[in-house]
Parts: C-alpha cells; sequence; structure tokens
C-alpha cells in the first residue's frame, strides 16, 4: 500500500468538505476519483499534500505519517501533483518550470542533472520543441501538459492528477490518456480526479466516488457505474422524482 | 559555476571592474566622489534586486540594513578602534544576521502586506537607534581625525575605502550573478511566479525567503560602514532615510527587475538623473517628485525595465541578457 487515508475530516467554517474518508491505494494502480462539483475532490487532494490539514484523520505516504506536513515536505518525500487549474511559472521557459519539479522533488536534482531530466521528461510529454519558450506563450493544452511534465519530473512514487482531460479536445483526450497509462507502466502509482467519464472508466482499475464530502461508492469501474447510489449523486433518485411528481399530480 | 559562462553576468561584472580601476588611475577627487556614489548605488540595487527581482517581495526597508550595518560597523570603527575593513565586513554580518531574524517573522506576510511591514521596520529602526546611547542616540557618532593615521592620512583613507566599495560592490554582482544562475536561484523565482505553486513542487519557501532576505542584507551592511566611514560621522537621519529604499525601488525597476545587469544600469542612469535634477535651477527640489513619477511610468509601460525591454525588443539579446 502506498497511500493510506483514514477517516479524514476537513471542515471549512460552517461547511463540511469531507466526512471520515478512509481508503487505500495499493502501488502500481490507477485509482479514479469521481464525484459532482463540490463533492470535495480537490480538497482531498489538498489534504493528502499538505495544503490544507484535517481536522481529524491520518493520511500515511509510504508507511510514513504524513498528517500535517507542509506541501513541500510532502513533495520532497516522493508526491507530486498538478492543478485543476494550471499554475504555470510564467515569467520562466518551460524547460525552467520542469527544471523546478526535478530539482525539488524526491530526486533534488542539481542544475545540470535536472536540465537533462527536464528534457526527457518533455519528451515524453510531447513538449520538447517548446522547451525554450516562455511559459507564458503556451496554449492551454500545453499548459496542461507542462503541469504534468513538472510533476513527472520529480520523479514521484505516487502522482494525483487533478482534472488533467478537463478543456481539452478528444484528440488531446486521446494523447493524454495514452500518456497516463505509460506513466503508470513506469511504475508511478496515480490516484486522478476526472470528469471525461469514458476516459477515466477506461483508465482506472479501480474507482472512488465522492459526493458531499461523503465516500459512497468504490470498485472496479463498471461496479460503480451500476451502483445505485452513484447514479443517484449524478442524477438524482429517480424514485424520487416519481414520487414527487406524483405528489404534484395529486 | 553556471554563472561565470553566462555573457550577461561577466559583461557586467567586467564593465564595473574596468570602469572601477580606471577611475583609480585617474586619481581625480571628483571622478571619486561620483564613481563612489554610483558604486553604492549599483551595490544597494543589486542586492535589493536580490529579494525584489528574484524572489519578488517588493522591500521598502532595504536602507534599514545600511543603516543598522553601517551603525554597527561604525561603531567598531570609532568607538572600538577596528579597521574599517574588519568593520565592514561584521557590519554586513550584522545586517545578514538581522535579516535572517526578521525574515522568519515577516516572510510569512505576501504582496503589499510584506511591504507594508518593511516600512514599519524602517521606522522602528530609526527610532531605536535614537534611544541608544552606545550608538551615540539622536547625535549619532563620528571618526576621530587621528584614526585615519592607520591609512596613510585621511586622502589615502578615502581612495582605500573607494577600493573597498569597489570590492564589496563587484562582490555583490558577482554573488547575484551565482544566485540567478543556481539551483537556489530557481527555487527563489519559482517563489516569485507562483509561491504555492513552488511549495507543492517542493521549493521550501520559508527557508529560501529566509535565505534571500539575509543574502540582500548583507551588502548594504557592508556599503554603510564604508559610506560612514568615507564621512566621518553617522547619525539616525542620514542612516534610515526612508527616500533612499524608494530610490533603490526606482532603479530596480528602470534598469530591469531579475536581471544582473538590470540594476546597475538603473543605478547609473538614476544617478545621472538625480545629478542633473538637483544642479537644474528649475528641478532642484522636485528630484523626489521625479522618482516618484518614473516609477509610475515604469510600472505602468515597461514593467520589466530597460534590460527587460531589450530583452523582448531583441529577442537575439535575451541570452546576452540574461
Amino acid at each position: 500500500m502506498i497511500l493510506g487515508v483514514r477517516n479524514v475530516t476537513k471542515r471549512f467554517g460552517g461547511l463540511q468538505a469531507l466526512t471520515d474518508v478512509t481508503f487505500e491505494l495499493p502501488g502500481g494502480q490507477i485509482l479514479g476519483l469521481l464525484g459532482p462539483n463540490g463533492a470535495g475532490k480537490t480538497t482531498l487532494f489538498n489534504v493528502i499534500n499538505g495544503v490544507y490539514a484535517p481536522e481529524a484523520g491520518h493520511i500515511t505516504f509510504r508507511g510514513k505519517e504524513i498528517t500535517g506536513w507542509p506541501p513541500y515536505r510532502v513533495a520532497q518525500s516522493g508526491l507530486a501533483r498538478t492543478h485543476q487549474v494550471v499554475r504555470p511559472l510564467n515569467e520562466l521557459t518551460v524547460r525552467e518550470n520542469v527544471m523546478v519539479g526535478a530539482c525539488f522533488g524526491r530526486e533534488r536534482h542539481s542544475l545540470a542533472s535536472a536540465a537533462h531530466v527536464a528534457e526527457d521528461v518533455l519528451n515524453r510529454v510531447g513538449l520538447s520543441e517548446r522547451s525554450r519558450q516562455i511559459t507564458g506563450s503556451l496554449n492551454v493544452a500545453q499548459k496542461k501538459r507542462l503541469e504534468l511534465a513538472r510533476a513527472l519530473a520529480a520523479r514521484p512514487h505516487l502522482l494525483l492528477l487533478d482534472e488533467v482531460l478537463a478543456g481539452l479536445n478528444p484528440t488531446e483526450i486521446a494523447l493524454m490518456v495514452d500518456t497516463i497509462r505509460r506513466i503508470r507502466d513506469d511504475g508511478v502509482t496515480i490516484l486522478m480526479i476526472e470528469h471525461v467519464m469514458q476516459a477515466v472508466m477506461s483508465v482506472s482499475d479501480r474507482v472512488l466516488v465522492l459526493d458531499y464530502g461523503i465516500l459512497i461508492a468504490e470498485g472496479r469501474p463498471q461496479e460503480v457505474a451500476n451502483n445505485p447510489k452513484v447514479v443517484e449523486a449524478y442524477l438524482g433518485n429517480p424514485a424520487m422524482a416519481q414520487k414527487l411528481l406524483a405528489d404534484e399530480a395529486g | 559555476m553556471d554563472a561565470w559562462r553566462q555573457p550577461g553576468c561577466w559583461l557586467t561584472w567586467l564593465g564595473v571592474l574596468i570602469g572601477g580601476l580606471a577611475v583609480v588611475l585617474m586619481r581625480d577627487n571628483t571622478v571619486r566622489e561620483l564613481a563612489f556614489t554610483l558604486l553604492m548605488f549599483a551595490a544597494l540595487a543589486s542586492s535589493l534586486n536580490i529579494m525584489m527581482g528574484y524572489t519578488g517581495y517588493v522591500n521598502f526597508g532595504h536602507i534599514v540594513f545600511f543603516g543598522l550595518g553601517g551603525y554597527t560597523g561604525f561603531y567598531l570603527i570609532s568607538q572600538r578602534g577596528w579597521s574599517v575593513y574588519s568593520a565592514a565586513l561584521v557590519g554586513g554580518l550584522a545586517a545578514a544576521a538581522l535579516a535572517g531574524l526578521l525574515g522568519s517573522a515577516i516572510l510569512r506576510l505576501r504582496g503589499a502586506y510584506f511591504a507594508l511591514a518593511t516600512i514599519g521596520i524602517n521606522e522602528a529602526a530609526r527610532a531605536f537607534v535614537n534611544n541608544f546611547t552606545p550608538f551615540g542616540g539622536p547625535t549619532g557618532m563620528f571618526v576621530n581625525f587621528s584614526e585615519y593615521a592607520q591609512y596613510g592620512g585621511a586622502a589615502q583613507a578615502l581612495w582605500l575605502t573607494y577600493a573597498a566599495l569597489l570590492a564589496v560592490t563587484l562582490m555583490t554582482l558577482v554573488l547575484s550573478g551565482m544566485v540567478r544562475h543556481s539551483r537556489f536561484g530557481l527555487g527563489l523565482m519559482g517563489i516569485r511566479e507562483d509561491e504555492d505553486a513552488a511549495v507543492v513542487m517542493g521549493v521550501s519557501a520559508p527557508r529560501f525567503k529566509t535565505a534571500a532576505y539575509a543574502l540582500s542584507a548583507l551588502a548594504p551592511g557592508m556599503v554603510g560602514t564604508l559610506f560612514f566611514f568615507k564621512n566621518g560621522n553617522v547619525e539616525p537621519g542620514d542612516a534610515f532615510r526612508l527616500q533612499m529604499s524608494i530610490e533603490m525601488l526606482v532603479m530596480v525597476m528602470l534598469g530591469g527587475q531579475g536581471t544582473v545587469l538590470g540594476p546597475v544600469l538603473g543605478a547609473v542612469t538614476y544617478e545621472r538623473l538625480r545629478g542633473f535634477l538637483l544642479t537644474s535651477p528649475l528641478f532642484k527640489n522636485l528630484h523626489l517628485a521625479f522618482a516618484g513619477l518614473a516609477l509610475l511610468l515604469i510600472v505602468l509601460f515597461v514593467p520589466t525595465g530597460v534590460v527587460g525591454w531589450l530583452r523582448a525588443r531583441f529577442p537575439r539579446l535575451r541570452r546576452l541578457l540574461a
């Protein structure tokens, strides 16, 4: 088991963002994290990588308790993530962005070896010809790839991907899904938040579904897709709808 | 080190070295005084640039390190009989240590809040020195004329101080270039561009920012000691002028923040303009108004300064002006 989340609770004032979330992630898998907007998926990422401290619960990473660690320490121990809204270092070149990941991630490269890592990773995500450009000049799809490249340059054990497919066109999605699979095959465990249902169902080994901060389902993609609770979370309760309609008519 | 292979770095260093040595050869007191001011501004602006240009933290209190470092060094010279060289070194180290302490407290603040805190520190430092008897309180301290004997007379002492300042300025510029092209500098620039993103990538921002703040305080402490030694006296009003902090900001912005050459270029340009404005009968009391106006125009129209503008205008210069 590479990541363990036990009874994690996170509140923002009166808003209960996460309630008693518990799950485990074995090494080498791709775990999809699903849920409607506002379900607490990104909050869960933020709690796992130390941006927020949880009110209760524990997070273990590779056997070590990392609850309450600052994000840079979590990153240095081999847990990298991407952001839903891209956060490029705009005035730096694409290569320098990726070098930040390599220099300060798990392997703590020197500047010279970080440059090699950056070229290698940019090749893998298909950005090598942009390497010398200023990052601000990239388009959204390229910035999403850059987010991924920066995280990969850290050579993480575990990668948290926050909606890397959102806003991409079908061709770009296919490319990205392919890239994600190859990352997994290189031995990196992946936890991914995704809304593009078809993609996440095909790429994930297992999926979790979060609704109003509560884990409502867990299992293989097909099982979860047919789980009535999940259908309800996304589409509402069909029985309840019938009843309300009947009440209104009566 | 990478910096030695960057033309933008070593051309700057070489330029300052040749210019500085040429002044020594000329043996002209007026030229020396002018060069002293230029070098002082270049060193102060370059050190401010480490915090402001590389790390992205606007600091209105840079002059505090000049003042307190200078006071410490001057105290050692005038009251303890130290030589100006070791006093300058200790003045710089004292300023850096103070920045390290202050930094761990106020560097939790970001953006405008940090900038405001640095103004507060300037006023606090002035009030402290005004009431601190070992530093002479409001009247300050002065150097006994006999002190100059060990340097071969007052005239010779001024030349030696100038040479020391040239060395300190070059050291600052080398430091600036080395930071700019190092792993540490990459972390700082990550913090400048997006601190939260940098932290998520593993940059230990608190440690990096404090280190940058301490590093940026080293040169002002040394320059302060040399400047007050040259003047022969020090008093609180001279040591903690908020307007000098602002003038330094203008120099960095004018030349181009985040580059090695920029602050030097900005320092020279601003000093020449200031010299012109101060001596012109029409503008003589308006040079600060001009500084404010210049800052406004730069922020509005060329936020990257002269060097940044040149880089954007002529992409081929990009490598040269790193």
